[in-house]
């Protein structure tokens, strides 16, 4: 094994060789500009960036000319926010969203809302999921967008997007999905699941950092978005800027390599997923967080109650994991996401986030188990909250001391 | 963030970690913090007659500079008067332990540990508390 073993690949993934190889020409003598329409070097690229774009489209059941690349997620749910509500204002202002989103979709829409927008911000039942009946209730003739996340980044869980989409297109409103974490993890098919725009990154499956990709639906209906940069059109004009041809090669490769082995690759890691989760919760007063049915393969958020997070951390060092908690000057807020299922603070400030990957073997697994339990019962060893537990103490009738 | 190695040195190696009786009147126990800010400490100690603090204990519920940060007060405790022990400021600690800006929080924790442990001993044996400056560096 090697040290430190990385079980963060909620954050980001390492790339595969695969993909590496790949992408290695057009960096070199395959340099081209796509957008080179009169030259050797400019059709070359232009044939990868196509190649690719059947790549991607592929994974997710869509077809080539359905695929905006962008510099990635982040950037696919600001064109696809923004620029949906730029190109549909005058059908509607309203756009619904939910709580547990990622900040590039909720921040996104504190934007649309300075700019005549109205957002509403679904809650989340305690196991992470939506409430359909809210959603449904929440629909306005004004609503032009719903937007809810495929799986969820901190603690996986997986929406019911088919559902969603349902709801969304009953009332004329688009349906968009942040599918970062899920595209490549398991299967997602945007007619299947009814999805108009899905973003999607290269660096969360495998791919290198720096592209992602944004799906705009075609047909049925055909949706379009107002570009948020302006250049030279590229990207059906939806988005302008000189092609990252290397990226976009990579993200590709990465594509097709998840599609050969994620059925696979999915049943591999659950299954280490669950023995982690497992033999870390016979630790008395360990919580896994969220829907342990609707939920990625390869997440497990697990709380430690009377531990704090970062502090349990710092004594996994060899283990690269995220916790939930914020214990800084700055910001003492734990995960929001975390505290919208009804945590406790405390709770939230507790947990450990797993994310199992690719290059993840059992034996890692094995070990993180081992130093995972060590980590508790040393932090329990030192904690005042574990040892008034013990004693019979109710917490919640101490008076805690402002600072 | 990257850690100094004393603070990694008292998080692996936590100095007098336990529990002092909290009903006896030598005794004075420093509870402060808040389970939902993410960090709670309890800091003990124990006085003689000639008001030395022979022993002190901690336990703490938070980060790693907040478990160094009260390990490091028990070790200056023990020894010292009461009255040398109420005047250790946070800032000796951030320094002490190179505590990062975003960290300097848990010193502030431990000095007001330290303060509410000893009026708790002040107010056990007849004495009035001493009014604690809410002002921190």
């Amino acid at each position: 094994m090697d040290f430190p073993i990385y079980l963060d690949n909620n954050a980001t993934t390492p790339m595969d060789p695969r993909v590496l190889e790949a992408m290695l020409p057009y960096f070199t003598n395959k340099f081209g500009n796509a957008a080179s329409r009169n030259h050797a070097f400019g059709w070359v690229a232009e044939e990868a960036v196509d190649y690719a774009r059947e790549q991607v489209a592929k994974l997710i059941g869509a077809t080539e000319k359905e695929i905006i690349f962008t510099s990635g997620a982040t950037e696919s749910d600001n064109l696809a926010i923004k620029g949906v509500f730029e190109m549909y204002k005058e059908k509607g202002n309203h756009i619904i969203t939910a709580v547990t989103e990622h900040k590039a979709v909720l921040d996104a829409c504190k934007h649309v809302e300075k700019i005549g927008g109205r957002v509403t911000y679904l809650n989340v039942k305690e196991d992470g999921l939506i409430d359909l009946a809210e959603l449904e209730a929440a629909m306005t003739p004004e609503t032009i967008l719903v937007s809810i996340m495929y799986g969820n980044n901190e603690i996986g869980v997986i929406q019911p997007v088919k559902e969603i989409a349902a709801i969304a297109h009953k009332h004329g409103a688009l349906f968009m999905t942040d599918a970062t974490q899920a595209v490549g993890k398991i299967p997602v098919d945007v007619n299947a699941d009814g999805i108009d725009l899905l973003a999607m990154s290269a660096h969360k499956i495998y791919g290198p950092k720096g592209v992602g990709a944004l799906y705009v639906r075609r047909k049925g209906p055909r949706v379009k978005v107002t570009a948020q940069m302006d250049g030279g059109g590229h990207e059906r004009g939806m988005r302008s800027g000189t092609l990252n041809v290397p990226g976009i090669v990579g993200l590709g490769k990465a594509c097709e390599l998840c599609q050969e082995e994620m059925e696979s690759e999915a049943k591999r890691l659950s299954t280490l997923r669950d023995k982690l989760q497992n033999e870390l919760t016979k630790l008395e007063e360990s919580y896994v967080n969220g829907n342990v049915e609707h939920r990625l393969p390869h997440v497990a958020n697990i709380s430690f109650k009377y531990v704090e997070g970062e502090g349990l951390m710092m004594a996994m060092k060899d283990l690269a994991v995220s916790s939930g908690s914020a214990c800084t000057s700055a910001s003492l807020e734990p995960s929001y996401v975390l505290k919208s299922l009804g945590l406790s603070d405390d709770l939230a400030h507790s947990s450990i986030r797993f994310g199992l990957g690719r290059f993840t073997t059992e034996e890692e697994v094995d070990y993180a188990i081992e130093v995972t339990r060590k980590a508790v019962n040393h932090l329990r060893d030192l904690s005042p909250l574990w040892e008034m537990f013990k004693d019979g103490i109710d917490l919640s009738t101490i008076e805690w001391a402002e600072h | 963030m990257a850690y100094s190695d004393k603070v990694i040195d008292h998080y692996t190696n936590p100095r007098n970690v336990g529990t002092l009786d909290k009903g006896s009147s030598a005794v004075g126990t420093g509870l402060v913090g808040a389970p939902e800010c993410g960090d709670v400490m309890r800091l003990q100690i124990q006085v003689d007659e000639n008001n030395v603090i022979t022993d002190a204990k901690f336990k703490t519920f938070g980060c790693g500079s907040a478990i160094a940060s009260s390990s490091l007060a028990t070790e200056w405790l023990k020894g010292k008067s009461i009255d040398e022990a109420m005047t250790i400021d946070n800032m000796d600690i951030v320094e002490e332990l190179a505590l990062p800006p975003v960290k300097i929080h848990c010193s502030v924790l431990a000095e007001d540990a330290i303060k509410a442990a000893i009026n708790d001993y002040r107010v056990k044996n007849g004495l009035e508390p001493i009014a604690v400056e809410k002002s921190h560096h």
